[in-house]
């Protein structure tokens, strides 16, 4: 599914590079160890996460993803907002949990 | 080809340059994307010791038509113990640096699981050297 899509159905917030929103979601994980994202998660993968500092962009760069949502209302750094174009990331963001955002995406996708 | 970058410790503002750099060559030269991804998340690994770690380092890489070799090294506190250094969930980042979510213990683990072939050299007080040899096979860039 679209992650203009998914951000609809789940009233997330674009905060950033809206031009991803037209990429492919095909999986989903949460985690908010960079290493253990950077190890286990998958191309097309949403990022879970409450981390929202600039590191998250490589992660989400280097790894492929299709997106990050930073749950639980957490403000996003300015520079990670800031930089997330120019690194081609978008970022989305809920005032959810991680429990219920990912309890919505997994009827969605799976 | 071949390219060196330096690596500041401390400077988390500019993580991941060195890796990206590599990314945007491995994809100019059209490389598998599961090869782009093996050797770029072995390099910000790497590139992330060194900045949690180290005062400084670097990071070269050598580009050949069957092999891509990176090599980090550091001027750090050096590895007393490398087998525990290589145990996932080891880690002797500072408390600040776990709540960015680094530090789990995983990165030495994830260079060598995404490595055809890996070493470590480590002096205590001195510094550590990484190498990292991905193989080059445009068919065959998944590595299980």
């Amino acid at each position: 599914m679209k992650l203009a899509d998914l951000a609809e159905e789940l009233s997330l917030k674009v905060l950033t590079y809206n031009e991803g929103t037209s990429r492919e979601v095909s999986g989903c994980y949460i985690s908010d160890m960079l290493s253990d994202v950077m190890a286990n998660s998958k191309k097309g993968d949403i990022w879970i996460t409450i981390q929202a500092h600039t590191n998250i962009l490589a992660v989400a760069n280097l790894k492929n993803l299709s997106g990050i949502i930073v749950v639980n209302g957490r403000e996003v750094d300015d520079e990670t907002l800031k930089r997330a174009g120019a690194e081609k990331v978008t970022i989305l963001s809920s005032s959810l949990s991680a429990f219920e955002v990912a309890g919505k995406i997994y009827k969605m996708i799976m | 080809m071949e390219n060196s970058c330096q690596i500041i410790g401390g400077d988390f503002s500019r993580a991941s340059e060195v890796s990206m750099q590599l990314k945007r060559e491995l994809i100019a030269l059209e490389l598998h994307e599961d090869i782009v991804s093996r050797a770029c998340t072995a390099a910000f690994e790497a590139e992330m010791n060194v900045i949690i770690h180290a005062a400084a380092g670097w990071l070269r890489y050598y580009i050949t038509p069957d092999k891509l070799r990176i090599v980090i090294e550091d001027m750090g506190p050096g590895i007393k113990d490398i087998e525990l250094a290589m145990k996932e969930g080891y880690s002797t980042a500072p408390d600040w640096v776990r709540k960015m979510g680094w530090g789990a213990g995983m990165g030495l683990p994830n260079i060598k699981k995404n490595s055809d072939e890996f070493k470590i050299d480590s002096v205590a007080g001195e510094g550590t050297s990484l190498e990292i040899i991905i193989n080059l096979d445009k068919n065959k860039g998944d590595k299980k």
